[in-house]
């Protein structure tokens, strides 16, 4: 299986060869979003030795690790943004990317979510949303949709899922956009723009989970899946003129915000220009 | 970007800004001087009492150095930016008090499992819980042991005084570049708070030490082997082009996963152990007073070994064969040494502010002799009365 990947697919290049195949399961979104990455890296020709990857802990944030071929951190779960902002600091010339899921990202990391694009350090963000916890069996998230069943939620669940996108805006980041697998070279333009982006950027990618979401919420097959994404996905735009209680169970896709404002890391170093050995 | 602390410029710089001689400040404060001079130029953390001060001076005086100062949202993401920081080559600290050690922990265990180095500094204060916040205790010396998770060594050094709190500081760097391990610095509030002086030293005076770098291409490839055999491998920090791979899973000597195989787990873990059982001289040290004849014999640490020692002294005049044993790196104990002085004294008395830590440390080692607890808690440290009343009902 290895063999094959290696001979058949050109972006493998970018890829820890000694790691594949990858424990996705079969249907995972997770494989269309590594993929995504790397072609936008190889679209900007960046060199991986240019790149630090990391990545918190679940089924999205094995994309980066071990996947990737990078340096990569792979960290506790939750904190991927944090320690990542210490690598970016170290490192302002390099590109530092963060790829995990919306449990990790959103859920136990939330506060870290908010306070980098607040801080507003230049750190590209790929969150994998796929409204679940996977990797520990298919727990509710703060993203599942209302409604939805999952393992801790077996009646229906009654919370509401968080806004990312939207949350991610309104707390400050340069460069914010959705899209989901079924919009595959979109995400590749949005991931180039987020990673050429001077500033925090986040992408959040609404994805898959056949196994431990769409299995429980009559949607067993991948390709169910990524119909229901088609379908009830509205662009920014359009999303622009619809009423709340239109938009519910709606996918807005698009970019969310794309602005120029003074980078953490950059102003760090400014100060320190203006202070140094005095 | 700065790696090490002691290139010319940078000395030449520290001996310009802070020329030798001497100060009068806070023991939070002379902590900072100690981390700046031993080469730390990345600090991350948030603010706590009694800590803070830490936080302000880093604030002040590391962009002065072309080193970075950033606050956090909590101390979660502290310790998690100390971390990615140290894996850039940057000498990296964040510094908390109980709350904010107690939610660090986790990221503690992820930097012994990633062999990052970084000092962690514990201005211990009051608890359990927010406790009295503002005042000092002794009361973490076993949450600095085994507050994370799982099987790990642990390195805390513990200083006496202001002035010490700056030469523990540059040690706990230097141990932790020597043996790529974080070292945690158990300060407390006490200190913490107390103004006094402190002679500032040139920074020729001031040992620095710098992790081990790969070599070879074929040491960077095996970022968690033991090519010297010493436990300790070098560190292909990131941004050379090695493709590092760092997990906190478990993993191979090549950085990949691999969470199913006994013998990986066992040899890495292992390993981690065995790099600080085996380089001992890197870190253990102790102070002795009149130890040698010792009848009654005073094992303290901290801001308790003051007390103590004033103690003694007292007891001395008074024709009372006392001696004191301080403890300076608490984790790992240094128990042995202890074992060889406490020999030939009738009685052993611990003191520290808490209601009974080191002085279990202390029974491991010196078992069927006469141990006796002095403790205090409150707030308030011992006094040299409370500690020599002791002295005398068991001289």
């Amino acid at each position: 299986m290895a063999d094959r990947i290696a001979s058949t697919y050109p972006m493998v290049k970018y890829l820890r060869r000694e790691a594949l195949p990858t424990a996705l399961c079969p249907g995972c979104g997770g494989g269309t979003v590594l993929n995504a990455f790397a072609n936008a890296v190889d679209d900007l020709k960046i060199d991986p030795k240019d790149m630090v990857v990391v990545s918190g802990i679940g089924c999205s944030a094995w994309i980066a690790s071990p996947y990737f071929l990078a340096d990569t951190l792979h960290t506790t779960h939750g904190r991927a943004i944090a320690f990542a902002t210490g690598v970016k600091v170290g490192l302002p010339d390099k590109k530092v990317v963060v790829i995990s899921g919306d449990g990790d990202l959103a859920g136990i990391g939330g506060n870290h979510l908010i306070h980098a694009a607040r801080r507003n350090v230049d750190i590209t963000v790929i969150l994998v949303n796929n409204f679940i916890y996977g990797m520990t069996g298919g727990q509710v998230a703060p993203t599942t949709p209302f409604g939805a069943k999952t393992t801790t939620t077996p009646y229906r669940n009654i919370e509401h899922p968080l806004n990312i996108a939207e949350t991610v805006t309104a707390a400050g980041a340069s460069y914010v956009a959705r899209w989901t697998t079924a919009h595959v070279y979109q995400l590749i333009d949005s991931i180039k723009k987020a990673l050429q982006k001077e500033g925090f950027s986040l992408v959040e990618v609404i994805s898959q989970c056949p196994v431990q979401f769409g299995r429980r919420n009559r949607m067993k097959e991948p390709a169910q899946m990524l119909r229901w994404f088609l379908k009830n996905s509205v662009s920014i735009k359009r999303a622009k003129n619809m009423k709340p209680e239109e938009l519910e169970g709606k996918f807005v896709i698009g970019e969310f915000v794309n602005r120029e404002k003074p980078e953490f890391v950059d102003e760090l170093n400014r100060l320190i220009d203006e202070v140094y050995g005095r | 970007m700065i790696v090490r602390g002691d290139e010319e410029e940078q000395v030449e710089i520290l001996r310009r800004l802070y020329p030798s001689g001497n100060y009068f400040m806070q023991g939070d404060e002379a902590l900072s001087y100690g981390a700046l001079f031993a080469g730390c130029r990345f600090y991350a953390g948030y603010p706590i009492t009694p800590a803070s001060e830490v936080a302000e001076t880093m604030a002040r005086e590391l962009p002065r150095l072309g080193g970075y100062y950033i606050q956090m949202e909590d101390e979660i993401g502290s310790i998690a930016a100390v971390v990615g920081a140290s894996w850039t080559g940057l000498k990296s600290m964040t510094a908390t008090s109980g709350p904010g050690f107690s939610l660090m922990q986790e990221n503690l265990g992820y930097a012994v499992m990633t062999e990052t180095p970084l000092v962690l500094v514990d201005v211990q204060r009051s608890g359990p819980s927010t406790g009295q916040a503002t005042k000092g205790a002794q009361g973490d010396f076993f949450q600095a042991r085994w507050g994370t998770h799982g099987d790990h060594p642990m390195v805390a050094v513990s200083p006496t005084s202001v002035e010490d709190a700056f030469w523990e500081t540059v040690r706990a760097f230097n141990i932790s570049e020597r043996l790529r391990t974080p070292v945690v610095v158990l300060f407390d509030g006490v200190l913490g708070h107390t103004r006094e002086q402190i002679r500032m030293p040139d920074p020729d005076e001031v040992e620095v030490a710098y992790r081990k770098l790969p070599k070879t291409e074929e040491e960077a490839k095996l970022p968690f082997g033991d090519p010297h055999g010493d436990g300790v491998p070098p560190m292909p920090l990131f941004g050379h082009g090695y493709f590092t791979h760092v997990t906190g899973s478990t993993h191979k000597e090549n950085g990949l996963r691999d969470v199913y195989t006994p013998e990986v787990h066992r040899k890495l873990v292992r390993r981690i152990h065995r790099k600080i059982e085996q380089n001992r001289e890197v870190y253990e040290r102790y102070d002795e007073f009149f130890t040698d004849d010792a009848e009654v014999l005073v094992v303290s640490w901290g801001v308790s070994a003051r007390p103590s020692l004033g103690a003694v002294l007292k007891a001395r005049e008074e024709g009372i064969k006392a001696g004191l044993f301080v403890p300076k790196t608490v984790h790992p104990f240094p128990g042995e040494r202890l074992e060889k002085v406490a020999d030939g004294a009738g009685s052993v008395l611990v003191a520290e502010m808490n209601l009974g830590q080191m002085i279990l440390e202390v029974e491991r080692y010196l078992d069927g002799m006469r141990i006796i607890g002095v403790n205090k808690i409150g707030g308030v440290p011992l006094t040299v009365d409370e500690v020599l009343r002791e002295i005398r009902r068991n001289a």
